[in-house]
């Protein structure tokens, strides 16, 4: 099958993940999930919270946890940038609920924006459903 | 003249400084390995952020309106300076290079008659800066707790810059680091963050049929703070490496002049020895000869 495309995740320390032969990848866009196929128009978009979903071509797929970021696309080459993110398998649940408590914390607080109070609560349901299952 | 014992004890201090200084190198030498690694694995990061920068700042169709942060406040009368140095010394002149660009830089701008504020990241540069610059300096930030250079810190001042735009504080802002060449050469640099300046504009790097979601302008506002982080980090990782380069170059050098000192010292320390003993030599010969 020739309906692949590479995909690059880096964050400020390193070049976390780089794979050339995806099918899919799902990642969190500001205005929505967005699914990303071979020959997409090239985009920039950015991220919220949310998890990230790189599906090669025997379906398998793996999720990440990403707490922001940027995409862009190009010549079918995704970039992903982001400052944080994480394995969901590997990711221990202690961080995870340190992580949100912290969230919650923040979203007690009265001075944050609207946005910034969506976008917190974005990220509390996300890792809520990350520490259930 | 020093007696033997003297030199006895000036020899075995120099050994001892030798001992420390080469220890320090072989510490500077593995930890360089890794600021370096650390370093270039960091700079895609910074290079797709500027590129994505360029690409949307280039299809920015309305400049007038665009975010302050791209476009700067429309004056320069007040320069915010953060100047990135060491925590610890005995490298060389890694920090005084910083401080001597960063001071011909400020000199510059006093002359010119505008106000001058800075922010010094890493005690060596506040030690050098305060004495001089002491009522600008508004702010010092030192990350001695953290081993290696790590993207937490590096968004803490760029907040603070951030944070300081906002209030209107300053104008254009620039940075200065030395960026790690190789290990004998580290150039120390002044980058620009506010008004960002696209000067290193690849053309075949650009692109101008991108898809944008959302508008240009939201991207870009929620993109240069990050990019400004993102540039701190940039030049800390830099630093780090800098920094390690430029220790083990200056105890590398240190060892060999303590060497050189020790050959020099035996030297002297045995031909005053044997004068010695042909002296003595000489007094008994010539009492037994009086006899």
């Amino acid at each position: 099958m020739n309906n692949v495309f590479k995909v690059e995740i880096i964050n400020p320390e390193k070049s976390f993940l780089s794979k050339e032969d995806v099918a899919e990848v799902v990642v969190p866009a500001f205005e929505g999930d967005m699914g990303i196929l071979k020959d997409h128009i090239s985009i920039i978009s950015f991220l919220k919270p949310g998890l990230v979903k790189v599906i090669d071509t025997a379906s398998n797929d793996e999720t990440y946890y990403v707490e922001d970021g940027i995409i862009e696309f190009k010549n079918n080459c995704l970039s992903i940038l982001t400052s944080n993110i994480f394995d969901i398998k590997k990711i221990d649940k202690n961080k995870v609920r340190d992580i949100l408590a912290k969230a919650e914390q923040e979203y007690q607080n009265q001075e944050i924006s609207d946005e910034a109070k969506y976008l917190v609560n974005h990220k509390i349901e996300v890792l809520k459903s990350l520490t259930l299952n | 003249m020093p007696s033997l014992a003297d030199l006895r004890k000036r020899i075995k201090s120099i050994k001892s400084t030798q001992k420390i200084t080469k220890a320090m190198k072989m510490v500077a030498a593995a930890k360089l390995r890794k600021a370096q690694e650390n370093a270039e694995k960091g700079r895609p990061y910074s290079e797709k952020m500027n590129n994505i920068i360029l690409n949307l700042s280039n299809n920015i169709t309305d400049k007038e309106n665009a975010p302050k942060l791209l476009a700067g406040t429309g004056n320069d009368k007040v320069h915010l300076c953060a100047v990135l140095t060491a925590d610890r010394g005995l490298c060389g002149g890694f920090n005084s290079n910083i401080v001597k660009k960063a001071r011909s830089f400020f000199d510059k701008i006093i002359a010119e008659g505008k106000n001058l504020k800075i922010i010094t990241v890493g005690s060596k540069g506040y030690d050098q800066l305060k004495r001089i610059y002491g009522n600008q300096i508004i702010d010092k930030i030192s990350f001695k707790d953290s081993k290696i250079a790590n993207y937490l810190d590096a968004e803490i001042v760029g907040k603070k810059i951030i944070e300081l735009f906002r209030k209107n504080e300053f104008d254009v802002c620039t940075i200065f680091y030395n960026q790690f060449k190789n290990v004998i050469t580290q150039i120390p640099q002044a980058q620009q963050l506010i008004p960002l300046k696209s000067t290193e504009v690849k053309e075949n790097s650009l692109e101008d049929n991108y898809e944008f979601e959302p508008e240009e302008d939201e991207i870009l506002s929620n993109l240069l703070p990050k990019n400004i982080s993102t540039q701190i980090f940039k030049a800390m990782l830099e630093n780090s490496a800098s920094e390690q380069g430029s220790r083990m170059t200056a105890m590398d050098n240190a060892t060999r002049n303590a060497g050189e000192l020790v050959d020099k010292l035996t030297i002297h320390y045995n031909r005053s020895r044997q004068a010695a003993i042909t002296k003595e030599l000489i007094e008994i010969i010539s009492g037994a000869e009086s006899l």
